[in-house]
Formats: C-alpha cells, structure tokens, sequence
C-alpha cells in the first residue's frame, strides 16, 4: 500500500513531462505503480492522481479498463497462456489444462506460496510458434507439457531470475530524452506552424489567406 | 506458383542480430532515407509515399499518401500516433518489425512526421511486448544522442519528440480513436466517426495521423528507392511487399514477407518456402485470410492471390496479414467458439448491441458446443448476428460504433454457412439426451413400488 518512493516520483515527473496534457501519462504511471509493488495499489492511484491532476476515481476508471493492471497482488510469476485460435489449434486447451494440473490450481488463481498466477489469456503475438505462453510478459513458444514443467521447476529454483523480473516490471530500459535534444511537447492550444512547414505552407496557404484578408 | 524475387523491403535486416542497435542500423544502410527526406520539401516526400500506393497495414489496408492527406490546412499542432498494439488473432508481424528492427520504425515515423508537419509522434507499444518496449526505447535512447531524432535533427530545422508510451492490454485500443483514447489516458472505448476523423480531430481533437508499425517500417524504402520503385512490385492496387503471418495446421508456421497482390493463398499454404503444406498432408478444412476479424475461407479460395480488391470481392479481407489454417480435422464449433468468445471478452461494452450480442452469441456457441443446445439456437445465433450486423452481409453493416461487433459475426456465419451439418449433430444429439433424460424420468414417476 505505498505511494510512489522519491525515485519513483522523480521518474514519475519526467514521464510527465513529455506529454502535452497530463491526463496522458495515466497508464505509463499506472505501470510504474504496479512495477513498484507488483500490482497497483490504491495509495498509488491517490498519488497518481495528485500527479497527473485529476480524480482518483478517473484514475481508477482508466485503470480498471486495462487487463493488465491488477488491483489484487498476483504471484510473482504471472503466467499467461494463450488461449486464442493459433493456439488452440495447435493444443492450447491441453496445455492450459495441463498447467492447472502442474500449478495445482485453476486459470485466474495463484498458488499458496505466492510464486505463481495461471491465466489464459488472449492472443499475445506469437502465431506462428504455437502454443505459446508468456511470464511476467516474456516470451515462451512451441511450448510442450515437458518444456512447462521445467520452466516451472527453473522459476521456482530462481534460477531465471535475471531474465524475467518479478511481475510488474515490463521493459527494463526506459526511454530517456537528454533536455539538450528534446523538442518539447507541442501543445494542442498553440496553433503554430512547425518551422520546417512554413515555406510549404506559405506556398500553399497564402491565396487563401490573401482572399480571407 | 507465384513465389516471386522480390526483394525483402522490410524485413532485409533480420538476418543480423544487431540489427536493433544504431550500429548495425546504420552499417546496413539506415537513417539515409530521412537524411534523402530532409533534402526534399515535405510535400515532395509527401508525393513518394502517394505515389508508392502504400497501403495500410493495420487491417482497414487505407492508403497512408491519401490519409496524410486530410489533414486540414491551418490547424496546427498534428501529431503522428503509430498503432504498434498487435492484439487480433493469428497477426503477428508488428512485434517483430519492432523487436527486430526498431530503427527502421523510428525512421519511418520521422519522415512521416517531417512530410505531414507533425509536431510529437507517439509510439504506442502493446503492454504485453516488454522486448519491444526494449529494443524501442534503446533505439530511441542511441537515436537521440546520434542526433537523429529530437530537436534540430541531423542539423536541419525539423525538431520532432517521439514518446514511446506503453499500452496495458486491450485489444480495442487497436481500433485508431480507441488508441487516442488511451493515449488521453482514458478508458480505450472507440469514438463515434464521423463527424471526426483522426486526421481532421484525433490526438486533444487536433489533426493526427494513425499509422500501423508495418505501414510506417515500409517509408524508408520508399524514400530511398522511391515510390515508382515501390509501386513496381505488386498489384494494380495493392503495390510493393506485406508480411503475412501463417499460422495453425501448416507444417512451416511462419512470417513471411511476399510480393503483395501476385502470391496465392495457395503460395502461402504450400509452397515448401512458406507454409510447406498442410500437417501430416490432411485436406484443407478452411483458413481465415486476415485475422480472427475475417470470414472463412476455404478450398476454392486458394488461387485468389494475396490482393486487397479480390479478396474484398471474394467476401472477406486481408485485415493484419493473418492466415490462420485449419486442417480437416478441426470441429468448426469449437473453432468457431474460440474465436466469438475472443471478440466477448474483448468487447469494449461502448455499444449495446456488441456487449450483449457478443456474450450472448458465446454463451448460445458454448452451450452448443458443451451438449446443451436446442433445436432454436441456430436461428437464434442468426437472430443475434443480424442484430450486430443487420442483413449479415459483407462488407459488414454495423449497429455500432467501430467494427469489432461484426467481427464476432465473422466466424459465426461462416461455419454456419458452410459446417451447418456440424451443429446440427451437436445439437441433435442433446435433443436426444433430453429426450432420453425424459423419458428416464418419466419411467421414474410411473414406477409404483409393489406391496
């Protein structure tokens, strides 16, 4: 239950500050509350909100729209199974049913210990290589019943720690605009024609403009 | 066979690994197109791209040249928003494009920016494809610092932000004004259109133009080639080359860049350099030729070649390039299932008739397919369909906003239409256990014990 830490905030800021309306940054920000404590909490949709400048209840309509943001804590592996037609004809539904069984639980539970959350999900872009899966968002293809069963025993013996981070974490390199190269974000309320444009637009515009003067 | 020489346009670079790093971008001959862009005027790039015919990629297959076109004269900020939320079933390509060469994406938007007078380009990146939100923001990190994008680039006057923003996991967000939506930071439902469109008020109901990541990855070629080049390849209305994604009971599943308008399905399907047949050498049952989004397809389709125009006529579309194989084998019912309860949970609850049809449509499918179907439910699945898309026709008409309603009509009176038999056994046969259970139950009440 935690607000952003500084960090967190300074990183906050600067996502911020690259869009034109604040309410924009919603999502991104709604990710790096659930990066910080694995799923958002509501503290950090009060936070989120001070932030971006609006209601916490408009913060927790976006965010409940998004299958991706979990209000509750998951395991800290998410398993997500493709369930959709690619898949399926490849032998999803067995596999699906075959992680139930493995997990010892069914799609949309987590374990007792805390390390696993099973779900079938929609398709994740991965059509040729079916089935397929994804923890925490990392890709898993061809996938087998044996190939399930060892990716579960290497989570659980923490020995894919370095490649997949616990859930919540989504890309691990943040985009970064040095202030000496940004452009700036183009405000919708200033109506000015982009430098580059305005011999084009002279070009173009100006009979128009001469006839409306 | 039409398996042509074309050259790979966008996919040249993913024989190298290090291809989405700037060094292996610009050893491989990138970032020469925006530097060609920046030494013409914005409408000469602008006149390229029209003349390439490109179409777009994402599923509606719009020109881009006419697209950029709408923006209205005087109305200032544009912004350029690129549609990289992948999510309809059986497509995959865009994620590939941004994993593999994201550079080339990059230089795509820059020169579509520069060409349209865009003054902030946001990249959305579907949520679940955390290596490409990766690759995208190394490749943007390494772009700005070698003074590729940003302000002033490459020394001229053209300044332009591209902001990688994050998606959270909602297939209607790749619907264009839903994608703005979200963008907005709201709930990803479609906006009602017309009046506006996104080029006229999209992005803050300022003019922006949506493009798909292939769309935008296949700019550079055009520009550095030039659109006559580009339009040399393909078809009279569809030119150049598209990735299609060939997926299920094929014995080489893959993604394959072909010459567009000149390769068959039957190429795709076949052809031991693409999908190398069906599995185990089954008959074909049926293919989806676009995504989970379009009609069936089937046996007698195979020679259409792989054109906007013919397969439209034919009744169905290219959509995202997704060709999804269904061997003999498959029960229609269930596939048919997997597919509307997809476009259900998927439904954004906007419109009524997409809401309600789409759940009702699952539940009348499941049951069905679960052994508890009743004789009316075939004219009911029909009923519910015409409801969403009144006279079940293709093109689609809609009673709702954006089209993912008819979608869920797509498989339905497909495998109605051609499979009927296959439902009618399964509904035959829990009729017959109904039955059965009754007349069990009615020897039950009549059975008088003795004494």
């Amino acid at each position: 239950m935690a607000r952003f830490t500084p960090e967190n905030e300074t990183v906050a800021r600067e996502i911020l500050s690259r869009y034109p309306v604040p309410k924009s940054a919603l999502v991104p920000l709604l990710h790096l509350a659930q990066e910080q404590d694995g799923h958002v909490t509501r503290d950090a949709m009060v936070h989120i909100a001070e932030l971006v400048g609006v209601t916490p209840a408009e913060v927790i309509g976006t965010c409940t729209f998004y299958e991706m943001f979990k209000m509750e804590p998951v395991g800290r592996y998410l398993v997500n199974v493709c369930t959709n037609i690619s898949c399926m004809l490849m032998g999803s539904d067995a596999l699906l049913h075959h992680a139930e069984e493995r997990l010892g639980i069914s799609a949309g539970d987590t374990t007792p210990d805390g390390m696993f959350t099973l779900e079938g999900v929609e398709c994740i872009a991965a059509c040729t290589e079916a089935p397929c899966l994804q923890v925490n968002y990392r890709y898993r293809t061809n996938v087998t019943n044996e190939s399930f069963d060892s990716l579960v025993n290497e989570l659980a013996a923490g020995e894919l720690e370095d490649e997949i981070p616990p859930h919540g974490t989504l890309a691990r390199i943040r985009q970064h605009i040095p202030a000496d190269r940004a452009a700036g974000v183009a405000p919708p309320d200033v109506n000015r024609v982009p430098v580059w444009m305005q011999t084009a637009v002279a070009d173009t515009e100006s009979p128009a403009g001469s006839e409306a003067n | 066979m039409a398996v042509t020489d074309a050259p790979k346009m966008i996919t040249s670079r993913f024989g190298r690994d290090d291809a989405h790093t700037l060094a292996g971008y610009e050893a491989s001959g990138g970032y020469q197109a925006l530097r060609k862009a920046l030494s013409m005027t914005p409408e000469q790039v602008h006149t390229q791209v029209k003349e390439a015919s490109l179409l777009g990629r994402g599923g509606a297959g719009f020109p881009a040249g006419v697209k950029w076109g709408f923006c209205p004269d005087g109305v200032w900020p544009r912004y350029i928003v690129v549609n990289g939320d992948e999510s309809e079933p059986g497509t995959y390509k865009d994620r590939m494009l941004m994993e593999r060469d994201p550079h080339q994406l990059i230089e795509g938007v820059l020169i579509a920016a520069y060409a349209v007078g865009c003054a902030q380009a946001f990249l959305y990146v579907r949520g679940e494809m955390a290596l490409a939100q990766e690759r995208i923001a190394a490749a943007l990190n390494e772009a700005y610092a070698a003074g590729y994008v940003g302000k002033s680039i490459l020394g001229s006057d053209f300044s332009v932000d591209v902001v990688l923003h994050w998606g959270a996991g909602a297939y209607i967000v790749g619907e264009e004004t839903a994608l703005i939506e979200s963008l907005e930071g709201n709930r990803g439902m479609p906006r009602l259109k017309p009046p506006f469109f996104p080029a006229a008020k999209g992005l803050y109901m300022q003019p922006t133009i949506v493009n798909n990541v292939e769309t935008l990855s296949n700019v550079p070629w055009i520009i550095t080639h030039g659109g006559e080049a580009y339009a040399g390849f393909g078809a009279e209305g569809s030119k150049g080359t598209r990735m299609f994604a060939v997926s299920g009971h094929v014995k080489n599943p893959g993604v394959y860049e072909v010459e567009f308008g000149v390769t068959t399905f039957r190429d795709l399907i076949y052809a031991p350099v693409y999908g190398g047949g069906i599995r185990s050498d089954r008959q074909l049952k049926a293919f989806i030729p676009g995504g989970a989004s379009a009609p069936w397809f089937y046996e007698e389709h195979l020679d259409l070649p792989l054109e906007k125009v013919a397969v439209d006529k034919a009744g169905s579309m290219l959509g995202s390039g997704a060709v999804v194989v269904m061997d003999e084998t498959t029960d229609a019912v269930k596939a048919c299932l997997n597919v509307v309860r997809f476009f259900a949970h998927e439904s954004c609850g906007k419109c009524t008739p997409c809401r309600e049809g789409t759940t009702w449509l699952e539940r009348i499918l499941s049951r069905i397919d679960d052994g508890y179907g009743r004789s009316s439910d075939l004219a009911l699945l029909m009923d519910v369909c015409d409801n969403i898309s009144p006279g079940i026709a293709w093109p689609p008409k809609q009673t709702t906003i954006c089209p993912l309603g008819p979608s869920a009509v797509s498989p339905i009176s497909s495998a109605l239409q051609r499979f009927r038999p296959e439902f009618e056994a399964k509904v035959a046969a829990a009729t017959k256990a109904r039955a059965d259970a009754v007349a069990v139950a009615v020897d039950v009440r009549t059975a008088v014990p003795h004494g």
